[in-house]
């Protein structure tokens, strides 16, 4: 992965003492709330329900062992030993003292970590595939990309301040894991006919309350432009986007408005001025960030580990997990696998101290010592041997990491919702916890099979509910939490945005609507479809029947949106 | 007299920046003897007079007016403000790089309105070189906000060459 060079570790460490020098200016008196909110959201660092909450960058996902330890260490020392990975790569600490985050900051910076542009409105994080790298369907490694744009957007001067946060993907293999057609921004690595790598565009997708699936801004962006044509973009919205409505702030509004051609001519008229300057990247660049992602030291191995062929006839629980969390990888003998943090009565994406310690151990001992986090909220240890599987699972499963559940309905996306975050209409933890409840199960999981389901407390839309097949949004009446469902979304080469199937239910009553729609889809589906499949064969109207059947539709809740706490959440 | 930020330094400084009051047009505001930021609508209305009369007198432009206006008139110009509505409005950073690396504007560029320590280093950075910090805020310790990193991974215009293209003359020097 990416080692930091002296320069890097320099910014970082000048990064640490700004922050420091504005905390004690505000701590003085001299910089008021009010003034402080920019400059510590775009240190990670939001005032929630219960107080401070701290968000860590993990750029696009990649995390070493040491570095996991140093988390388990910063959850201990400054939290309540836990933390939360978020659909952004990122981990949140929930409970920090604000007068002790530059201290946080100054141990991520010990091991090459920082919170910088994790919030606010600015370039965030980088997110991409979480299996880049190794995965037998890519192009080519996406992280050097990734890593480039990291340091460009780090400190951007021009774009510190935009109308709105800005989001960028990077994907680079056949089938998308990291939904770029729902970022402002979204890069697809592709190669042209002459066999040159460069960028299929996409521009102006974005989740919330209005979500709106990217377009292409241009089929093909030659690599060595990818700066420059970015920031032709980003100088577009800079100027133009709007700063009138928060709401209507995101890029997405602005290409909506131009429509896709017209916001074309003008990147490429902005572009025109900019093409062929000093930002255009060089080989050299390339390589040398390169030079960082190379393979680790694979070994030659069979296809094929006789021990572990065995071991999967045998052992029904063992062939379980490696069915649901053991994924192809490019180099025979290897595999990658997902330690799911998805397991009964635990909220998606939490970890535990003890577990993200035992974790790092994991990937010392089984996968060269590194990790990735997915934007499904689990942990991937991406270069194993076939033969350590076995041993892997019971380790795991002794960390209660192996929940079987990976791409299942528990395997959840769900935000942290009422119970931490302000804006939230809703609480979706327990909802979380009543799906687990209520599909115990593992059999009946799997016989269920694929199929997603995700959570969002309010129409910020944190969890990704519209790109799920199932979908849950909470939303408030009269100081009540009802949840309106979505069916039909998903994420992918095909995503799609899910559509509202009627009136929101009361919380009691979502277990049982969500098996009353798997019910339709037991009934009707064909040997091979899917869930998403059997809905957009059968249509929404026999599961729509079957979600309100018995139901009082008086008690219906129109879609609100809180508007409360307005200026967090102009930076949020 | 009023104090900013200018070549790296705090020092007195006597330019005003006029802003139209309630009932003021374009047309028919006074145009001030001493020297005076105009706002850019009184520029572009009363340009032949204004120079005409000799007047010691700038522009500025506020956040949601490009440079595109002042094309042709930047020779005339020996300082441009560029407005900074709210701290978190950032286009006037744009506005300032454009005037450099496009228009190739050499006056001075300074940034008026919400203007405190923690813009400053991206503000030099984009081409910005005179600050008017605002009134309520220390002026001498808002100085230290222009030395905050001692690198830069972009190319702007204070640094044309990206860090890569540094890193690799350092690499070939080292070599
Ligand atoms: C608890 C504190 C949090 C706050 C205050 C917060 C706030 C927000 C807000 C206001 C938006 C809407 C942005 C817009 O529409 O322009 C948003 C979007 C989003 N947030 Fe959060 N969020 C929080 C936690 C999380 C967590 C835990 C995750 C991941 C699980 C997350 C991931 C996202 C994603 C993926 C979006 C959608 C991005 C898009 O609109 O394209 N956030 N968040
Ligand atoms: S979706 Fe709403 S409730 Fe959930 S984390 Fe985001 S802002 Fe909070």
């Amino acid at each position: 992965m990416y080692r930091y060079d002296s320069t890097d570790q320099q910014l970082i460490d000048e990064r640490v003492s700004q922050y420091r020098g504005q905390m004690a200016r505000h701590l003085a008196g001299e910089l008021s709330d009010d003034e402080l909110r920019p400059l510590r959201l775009q240190n990670g660092l939001y005032i929630q329900r219960h107080g401070p909450m701290l968000r860590i960058a993990i750029p696009y996902g990649m995390l070493s062992s040491a570095q996991l330890r140093k988390l388990a260490e910063i959850s201990r020392r400054y939290d309540r030993a836990v933390g939360h990975f978020t659909t952004r790569q990122n981990m949140q600490l929930n409970w920090p003292q604000f007068e002790e985050t530059p201290e946080i900051l100054a141990e991520l910076a010990s091991v090459e970590m920082h919170a910088v542009q994790t919030s606010g409105n600015c370039i965030r994080n980088i997110t991409s595939d979480h299996f880049a790298g190794v995965a037998p369907d890519e192009l080519v490694d996406p992280r050097p990309y990734c890593e480039l744009l990291r340091q460009w957007s780090t400190f951007h001067p021009e774009f510190a301040f935009l109308p709105r946060k800005f989001k960028i993907a990077v994907n680079a293999a056949a089938q998308d894991r990291a939904v770029i057609r729902a970022h402002d921004i979204g890069l697809e690595v592709i190669s042209d006919e002459r066999g040159e790598i460069g960028f299929k565009v996409l521009v102006g997708g974005g989740l919330g309350r209005t979500p709106i699936l990217g377009k292409v801004v241009r089929e093909f962006l030659p690599r060595r432009h990818i700066l420059s044509y970015l920031e032709a973009i980003l100088r577009l919205y800079n100027r133009y986007g709007r700063r009138d409505n928060m709401y209507k702030a995101r890029i997405k509004i602005l290409v909506q408005a131009l429509g896709i051609e017209e916001f074309a001519r003008q990147v490429e008229a902005e572009w025109a001025h900019l093409r062929n300057g000093e930002t255009t990247v060089t080989d050299a660049e390339f390589d040398r960030i390169s030079g960082h992602f190379e393979p680790p030291a694979w070994e030659a191995l069979p296809v094929e580990d006789p021990v572990h062929s065995a071991r999967l006839a045998t052992d029904k629980a063992f062939a379980n997990w490696v069915k649901r969390c053991v994924h192809a990888h490019k180099t025979p003998g290897y595999a990658a696998v997902t330690l799911s943090l998805k397991a009964p009565g635990v909220a998606p994406g939490d970890i535990s101290e003890a577990q993200m310690i035992a974790v790092a151990d994991l990937a010392d001992r089984f996968s060269f010592g590194e990790l990735r986090v997915s934007h499904e909220q689990n942990l991937i240890l991406s270069d194993v041997r076939l033969g350590d599987l076995h041993e892997l699972w019971q380790l795991a499963r002794g960390q209660r990491l192996a929940t079987a559940n990976i791409g299942l309905l528990t395997d959840m996306i769900c935000c942290p919702g009422g119970d931490l975050c302000a804006l939230a209409n809703a609480r979706s933890l327990p909802i979380a916890a009543a799906v687990h409840d209520k599909f115990d199960d593992l059999d009946y999981l799997y016989d269920i099979g694929d199929i997603s389901l995700n959570i969002s407390g309010c129409m910020n839309s944190c969890g990704h509910h519209h790109v799920a097949n199932i979908g849950i949004l909470g939303v408030d009446k009269n100081d009540e939490e009802w949840y309106q469902i979505t069916v039909g979304g998903q994420q992918g080469n095909s995503a799609t945005i899910g559509k509202v199937i009627g009136p929101s239910f009361y919380a009691q009553e979502v277990p049982e609507v969500i098996e009353a729609l798997i019910n339709v889809y037991l009934e009707q589906r064909t040997a091979s479809e899917r869930f998403i499949d059997t809905w957009q064969r059968v249509g929404a109207d026999p599961f729509k029947a079957r979600a309100y059947a018995g139901r009082d539709r008086r008690r219906t809740a129109k879609v609100a949106g809180k508007d409360s706490n307005i200026k967090e959440i102009v930076n949020a | 007299m009023p104090r900013i930020i200018k070549h790296m330094q705090v020092i007195e400084d006597h330019w005003q920046m006029l802003t139209l009051a309630e009932g003021e047009t374009p047309e028919a505001v006074a145009l001030p003897a001493e020297p005076t930021l105009l706002p850019l609508a009184v520029w572009l209305l009363r340009r032949d007079e204004i120079v005409a009369a000799g007047l010691e007198l700038g522009v500025w432009l506020d956040a949601g007016e490009g440079p595109e206006a002042l094309a042709d008139d930047l020779e005339r110009l020996p300082v441009i403000g560029v407005n900074f509505p709210k701290f978190t409005d950032g286009r006037s950073y744009s506005s300032a790089r454009l005037l450099r690396e496009r228009y190739a504007y050499h006056g001075e560029i300074r940034a008026l309105g919400d203007v405190q320590q923690d813009q400053l280093f991206y503000m030099r950075r984009c081409g910005i070189d005179a600050y008017a910090v605002r009134a309520d805020k220390d002026i001498d310790k808002a100085l230290a906000g222009l030395a905050v990193f001692s690198e830069t991974y972009q190319a702007a215009v204070d640094q044309p060459q990206p860090l890569f293209r540094r890193r690799a003359a350092h690499r070939q020097e080292a070599a």
